[in-house]
């Protein structure tokens, strides 16, 4: 480790801390984000995130070491954490920290870009089929039930099986797609009672098509169902993403994931457990966080917590 | 207001044998909530539909812009809704969302429900006129916050930022009533406008809607089940009972030469501030069950006049003096009324 990582590392989780510090005291004017963070373990998951992604997004300046480079494969292969290699280093003789931190922008960033899809197509779905009933809500409904049937796994590594080496964006996007099953019939369920509310009827009647119903009344109010499954769906993408990549069909390798780094050191798990070791507590990490997180957005978005005048 | 016949020449909407009918779930069969109801609603004036809960108020006005939950609901074939010479019910959807908001508004019972919770005030009232006018948003804001003043709203620069949660009943109704007003329609539907709200903001709200209908010369169709906002008003009224109309008259007329029976009840329940105090008048019974109207005249379970060709013969709309008429045999055979007394 040099000094400059350090510093760099520093500064990011005193970033972190700031970050997290301000927004909960401007949260606490607002009965809402006062509730979000009324758990203690919220703060800290929303914490923790935030400290990733500033390392995800300033890896070059926070890896002191190219995530690729193998330093010498012979002399320097699994080497325990010292000074220099402060994780050890892998099989390859490549510096364990600096790929754990180029790791979380590939992880991180496939987690968020397939939730987002996941989510989007899950919300959209969802939300024509509660909205339009009868034959396109049995038609739609029956879809999802054969994507919740199908494993997951299976239907990627056909997928993976016909592209070879898939690009970074393609897996998220295959992730993804996916990944919104669930989404959408929580959705549906959402909008099936929203639309039976008089301002849903009263938007109507003022000559409102189906797109504006659906994306201006039903869908806002239907917020705090989605989010909720949006922060636990990037957790499950990311675990999903490090299966696919332990199993060797997700991210190609030399690039460093989460995922093919526990993969790459499984084999010397016992002679350099450090290989796998953070990479995996990472992954837990992350995904506890975002449980955490899941968790106080429920509290703050809950309607039923929403006192009379708020 | 008006003095033309009831032929339908000259309405604004003419509404003719609307039949609404949902299909109950479970097998119980149809409910003919609305049945070969007609009437006319001519320009400017107000019409009041008045009638006990489940009487099918609310279903003829969603019906009328067609809001009627289908799959359960379903307008009859027949029926006919016409404004301005073209039938609502035929209408293709684009062309109806072009009439609804803009030429026929609504407003609704329920002001706490009635609005969208996540957007601002501003932004509900200036929707239609985004959609009907195509305004700018900067010029839509300006038209909310006018259209806030011209209800009474004070500040209206600072509550257009409003949500719905910071503002009172009275204040969301008169959102309600911006938001059907703002594309200046020809006819409002205003169903129980006043119901959810207290007595003093309930008079305040109606001396509103008087005053914005004379400013912006529209039509009525006032419905309610109060017959003190109809007395004090509406121009002419409807009285509906089990999913029919069961007569029409000027107010003056109605209040003082009810017909049916089921008029001269209700009119009989309303206490008086100038009668001696004695034990309120309450029509025996209850409004059967929409599945299953009784046979021949539906109000004969609970008429005091029912005789045997009640049983068997629903009676038809006849008129007794000039644009007033009563479906109730009791209009051809006066004779009996004296009788049974």
């Amino acid at each position: 480790m040099t000094l400059g990582s350090w510093l760099a590392l520093f500064v990011a989780l005193i970033g972190a801390a700031e970050i997290v510090r301000a927004l909960r005291q401007r949260g606490l004017k607002h009965e809402r984000w006062r509730r979000f963070f009324r758990n203690r373990t919220t703060s800290w998951g929303l914490g923790i995130l935030v400290f990733l992604v500033i390392v995800a997004i300033a890896a070059p300046l926070v890896a002191p070491l190219d995530p690729i480079k193998q330093h010498d494969p012979v002399h320097l292969k699994n080497l325990p954490p010292s000074w220099t290699f402060i994780l050890g280093t892998d099989v390859f003789s490549r510096d364990v920290w600096s790929r754990v931190v180029y790791g979380a922008r590939v992880s991180l960033g496939i987690g968020a870009l397939g939730a987002l899809v996941a989510v989007s197509l899950g919300s959209l779905v969802g939300a024509v089929a509660g909205y339009y009933g009868r034959r396109v809500d049995a038609v739609l409904m029956r879809g999802v039930d054969v994507g919740l049937a199908l494993p997951r796994i299976f239907i990627l590594l056909m997928a993976v099986a016909l592209w070879d080496g898939l690009p970074f964006v393609t897996l998220a996007l295959a992730i993804g797609l996916t990944s919104w099953f669930g989404t959408s019939r929580l959705v549906r369920a959402e909008v099936l009672s929203l639309q039976q509310r008089d301002f849903v009827v009263a938007a109507r009647a003022l000559g409102a098509g189906d797109g504006r119903v659906i994306f201006r009344h039903v869908l806002p109010n239907a917020a705090a169902p989605i989010i909720v499954s949006a922060a636990l769906g990037v957790g499950n993408v990311l675990l999903l993403e490090a299966s696919l990549s332990f199993l060797g069909i997700g991210v190609a390798p030399p690039r460093p994931s989460w995922g093919n780094m526990i993969a790459d050191g499984a084999s010397s798990l016992y002679t350099a457990p450090w290989t796998t070791l953070f990479p995996g507590l990472a992954i837990s990490l992350v995904v506890m966080s975002l449980n955490a997180v899941a968790d106080g957005l429920r509290d703050a978005l809950d309607p039923r917590e929403e006192g009379g005048a708020a | 207001m008006t003095t033309e016949t009831p032929g339908g020449g000259g309405a604004l909407l003419r509404v003719r044998d609307l039949k609404t009918y949902f299909v109950t779930e479970h097998g119980k069969g149809t409910a003919r909530a609305v049945d070969e109801v007609s009437f006319d609603l001519y320009p400017g004036e107000t019409l009041g539909i008045v009638g006990e809960s489940g009487c099918g108020k609310t279903v003829t006005s969603l019906s009328i812009l067609r809001l009627i939950p289908e799959p359960p609901g379903h307008i009859l074939p027949g029926s006919l809704i016409e404004f301005e010479g073209r039938n609502l019910l035929a209408l293709p959807a684009p062309e109806l969302r072009a009439v609804r908001g803009n030429q026929i508004a609504m407003i609704f019972q329920e002001p706490m429900t009635s609005l969208n919770p996540v957007f601002t005030v501003g932004d509900q009232i200036a929707e239609a006129a985004i959609i009907h006018q195509h305004l700018s948003r900067g010029a839509a804001r300006a038209r909310a916050i006018e259209m806030l003043q011209l209800v009474g709203i004070p500040d209206p620069g600072e509550r257009v930022d409003h949500y719905p949660h910071q503002l009172s009943g009275g204040m969301r109704q008169r959102v309600m009533i911006a938001m059907a007003l703002v594309c200046h329609p020809k006819v409002l539907i205003a169903d129980e406008p006043t119901t959810a709200l207290d007595v003093t903001i309930q008079a305040q709200i109606l001396e509103l809607l008087g005053r914005l209908q004379k400013e912006l010369g529209m039509a009525v169709l006032l419905i309610t089940h109060d017959l003190g906002v109809v007395a004090g008003h509406a121009d002419r009224v409807v009285v509906m009972y089990a999913g029919r109309v069961v007569e029409t008259a000027q107010t003056d007329e109605l209040f003082d030469h009810p017909t049916h029976p089921y008029t001269e009840g209700l009119l009989a329940a309303v206490p008086r501030i100038d009668a001696p105090r004695a034990r309120l008048h309450a029509i025996p019974g209850q409004v059967p069950a929409a599945t299953a109207w009784p046979t021949g005249c539906r109000f004969r379970p609970r008429c005091p006049y029912a005789w045997d060709k009640c049983l068997t013969e629903p009676p038809l709309l006849e008129t007794g003096t000039p644009g007033h008429t009563a479906r109730c045999w009791l209009v051809t055979e006066p004779a009996r009324r004296q009788a049974s007394r």
